[in-house]
């Protein structure tokens, strides 16, 4: 008589973005237990920020909404949010991992997610968030953005006024507010152990430091802002309800500067970030539609629109009437009030200069920073760029030199949703091996005892 | 150049790096107003199939500045592209007049001025400066400019001031120093057999005889050319700016007199872009009680060049248009500065040039960080 095994095999995934979320959701539909650790206190990543995605124009939290409540409820899901993984150990079948759940000074089992406590909170619109690439100001108590998995509040341990000085006027006019009963100042990080036979990296990317390049004024002019900045802008649930403004003012004449902080060897980023041209295509799109008489130019260096329906979309987003001008801009100025872009129109071979209300920068991506702590924990490679090492090029290009460890999306090096969602998909498959292997080999050890 | 020369100096020089993004040429501050547009001139020495420079005189309008090699996404350096073109115009004698002259003055005399070695160290004076013969801590390298323009040498007589003050053990080598030859390299005498190279040899060495731990300089240029290209035998080379902070900042230097006036700094091409060196001189500056600083807005990565360097401070420029020092005096009158400060005896030259050509006088005064620090003690 044959028993089943006492315990599902496991998967680890280590951020959860789309990538990590959509391996995750595939190996928990094959009936293998997951456990997905995400450093924030939502799942959602970097997609949660997007407005709208390129070629298609699909709006990107409707469809990466829908997969973030899925992994928040799947039975076969561990969701381990504001939590990161400190160390992994080796084992016989694969991995023991130490996790801390940082302590969010709420009971997630109370809180329902009410809000009244960021609302009432004495830090209310003064604290800058990650969330709006720093353009939106919360609370010191917050959730990222209204549809964030869990929908649970946390306290901002760098912001609260109680837990930096010790005191937060006479009363805590959170805990006053919370009908829930669910702040406890006593929540301490708490270190959990789980054995997993698996391990997906899905960390992602960071955008670029547009302050690198300080020839082109970011930091100095308001005007100047990066790519992630104007998606935070032009959604409807950025800090501004979706208008594209700079300051009070709408403005007229925009210019989109390409490859900030891409094939740039000087800060040592050689690398092309493949979603920068398209990114920028789609901005500009958005531009017309939300201010339909704006002046829209764009300076690049190449164009590549390369995947399924990018050259037709960057054909489409010229006949709106942007008008890209070939050359990389030397400087942003300031001139009369108003900034300007000055270039080489290199097909013109003239110097040109370009005022503008707005200057968008396609900044780039870059491996996380945690990247090399991360590499080191498992004993893994990175490639020159900084980014995590594939097997293989060609052949292995989710897997790492260990055969259990997989990698998924940006971690791997720059790419787009559809590609990053592709290659969850492959590592979730190469997962579901480990994951059966396992299983078949438990199975063999019960019949051999039995 | 012939097709073959010409492909060997396209691989030597990493033009075929180029991608023609026009980075290198909207950052050109003289290809504004000048044919001067390094692109251009890497996408010919591609695939031109031959290449004459004799047929591009605008190689002469080049400030070094060396904007463009900096902000190269693909390291090509085509700054020192067009020093490697301007060394086939000197190998065949085409120089314009003045910086023959120029040239000619350092091999006979040890300085571009035609002036007399001999009175080198002249404007010491009856100040008290000891000669580096007796070793010293510190090789004060005065320059060439600094030693015998009227106006520069008040810098140095400040410095010394400066160092006296501080207590600081330094010594000059008066009529025996010599050029150092930076501009002689950025004008196309470098490489084998060139008078930079001869500078390097017989003047390295004879340095390197001398006692003393570090060199502190009053230009830019100089620091840059021996930081660089100079065997120092492990010696620490400054520039005088930060050798200033780091008397400042251990509290050698103290300043009791208030400088109550607006001040704004214009960052030297060979001391901010080329090494980097933007916060000490500010550092300086914002040590002396009074003062107020305020920035242009192009200052530091992206300050204007003020059109001196690279040997054309000693042409005589027969472009019309405006210089590129007149539009920075245009901007520091613009941010309500009294004073332009800045490092450099040439861009002070340019700079004064451009006051007096805009008879601004009353306005604004240009004076060097280490007049202005001297003034505060």
């Amino acid at each position: 008589m044959t028993e089943q095994p006492s315990r599902k095999p496991a998967t680890l995934i280590i951020g959860a973005g789309i990538s990590g979320i959509q391996a995750a959701l595939d190996l928990a539909d094959a009936g293998y237990q997951v456990h997905l650790v995400e450093k924030e206190p939502s799942v959602g990543g970097r997609m949660s920020q997007l407005d709208k995605t390129f070629p298609t124009l699909d709006c990107s939290a409707c469809i990466l909404t829908p997969k973030m409540v899925d992994v928040g409820r799947h039975p076969n899901i561990e969701l381990l949010t504001y939590s990161e993984v400190e160390a992994v150990t080796p084992t016989p079948g694969g991995y023991r991992v130490s996790i801390r759940e940082k302590s969010r000074y709420v009971d997630m089992e109370k809180c329902t997610g009410c809000g009244l406590c960021a609302a009432n909170c004495r830090m209310k619109g003064r604290i800058v968030g990650q969330h709006d690439a720093g353009m939106g100001k919360r609370s010191a108590i917050y959730v990222p953005f209204p549809q964030a998995v869990p929908l649970k509040y946390t306290v901002d341990p760098q912001a609260c006024l109680f837990l930096t000085r010790g005191v937060c006027g006479k009363t805590f006019l959170c805990v006053d507010a919370c009908p829930a009963g669910a702040i406890d100042w006593e929540m301490k990080d708490q270190m959990i152990e789980r054995e997993v036979q698996a391990v997906i990296i899905a960390t992602g990317f960071d955008p670029v430091d547009a302050h690198l390049k300080p020839e082109l004024g970011y930091g100095s002019y308001p005007e100047v802002i990066t790519g992630l900045e104007f998606e935070r802008l032009v959604s409807s649930s950025g800090p501004t309800m979706g208008k594209v403004m700079i300051g009070d003012k709408v403005p007229q004449d925009i210019v989109f500067i390409h490859c900030v902080g891409s094939r740039d060897r000087t800060i040592g980023h050689p690398w092309c970030s493949r979603v920068c041209c398209m990114y920028t295509a789609k901005q500009a799109h958005l531009v017309h539609e939300k201010i339909p008489n704006a002046r829209v130019t764009v300076l690049y260096m190449d164009i590549r629109a390369f995947g399924k329906g990018f050259e037709e979309f960057y054909d489409r987003v010229r006949e709106e009437g942007a008008v890209y001008r070939r050359g990389n801009p030397a400087e942003v100025l300031r001139r009369n009030g108003r900034v300007v872009v000055r270039a080489e129109d290199t097909l013109l071979g003239e110097f040109i200069e370009v005022e503008a209300d707005m200057v968008v920068l396609a900044v780039g991506l870059q491996p996380r920073p945690d990247t090399q702590r991360m590499a080191g924990m498992f004993g893994l490679g990175l490639s020159a760029d900084g980014f995590f090492q594939e097997r293989h090029h060609k052949i292995f290009p989710v897997e790492t030199d260990l055969p259990t460890v997989f990698l998924a999306g940006c971690a791997q090096g720059p790419k787009d949703i559809p590609d990053a969602v592709a290659q969850a998909k492959a590592a979730a498959s190469s997962a579901l091996i480990v994951m059966r292997q396992a299983e078949l080999e438990a199975q063999s050890l019960v019949q051999i005892r039995g | 150049m012939e097709a073959t020369e010409l492909r060997t100096f396209a691989i030597d020089n990493h033009l075929f790096r180029c991608i023609q993004c026009g980075k290198c040429a909207a950052s050109c501050p003289m290809g504004f107003k000048t044919i001067l547009n390094p692109r251009k001139l890497v996408y010919q020495a591609l695939v031109a199939g031959e290449f004459d420079p004799k047929a591009h005189q605008e190689l002469w309008d080049c400030t070094t500045c060396f904007t463009c090699s900096i902000r190269c996404p693909k390291e090509v350096d085509p700054g020192n592209m067009v020093i490697q073109l301007r060394s086939l115009l000197v190998q065949d004698g085409r120089i314009p007049g003045t910086l023959t002259t120029a040239l000619k003055s350092i091999f006979e005399r040890g300085n571009p001025l035609v002036m007399p070695a001999r009175d080198r160290g002249a404007w010491v004076g009856d100040l008290d400066v000891k000669h580096l013969d007796d070793g010293a801590d510190v090789f004060y390298f005065v320059c060439c400019t600094t030693s015998y323009d009227m106006r520069a040498q008040k810098v140095a007589q400040a410095l010394v001031k400066l160092f006296n003050v501080a207590g600081v053990d330094f010594g000059i080598l008066g009529e025996a120093e010599r050029c150092c030859g930076s501009e002689v390299r950025r004008l196309g005498e470098q490489g084998e057999d060139s008078l930079f190279e001869s500078l390097v040899e017989e003047w390295g060495e004879e340095m390197a005889d001398y006692s003393y731990q570090r060199m502190v300089t009053t230009s830019p240029h100089c620091y840059d050319v021996f930081k660089h290209h100079y065997p120092m035998n492990g010696r620490e080379v400054l520039h005088y700016t930060q050798y200033l902070a780091q008397l400042i900042q251990d509290g050698k230097l103290q300043f009791t007199n208030k400088i109550e006036r607006r001040v704004t700094y214009h960052d030297p091409c060979y001391l901010g872009k080329q090494n980097g060196v933007y916060d000490e001189p500010r550092a300086v500056l914002k040590a002396l009680p009074g003062l107020k600083l305020v920035e242009m807005d192009r200052s530091r990565e992206k300050s204007l060049c003020c059109e001196g360097g690279g040997g054309r401070v000693w042409v005589e420029d027969p472009n019309p248009e405006k210089k590129l020092a007149a539009w920075r005096i245009d901007e520091a009158l613009g941010v309500g500065a009294e004073v332009i400060a800045t490092a450099c005896p040439f861009c002070m030259q340019m700079l004064e040039d451009a006051v007096r050509t805009a008879g601004a006088q009353d306005k604004i005064k240009v004076l060097d960080v280490a007049e202005l620090a001297a003034e505060a003690l």
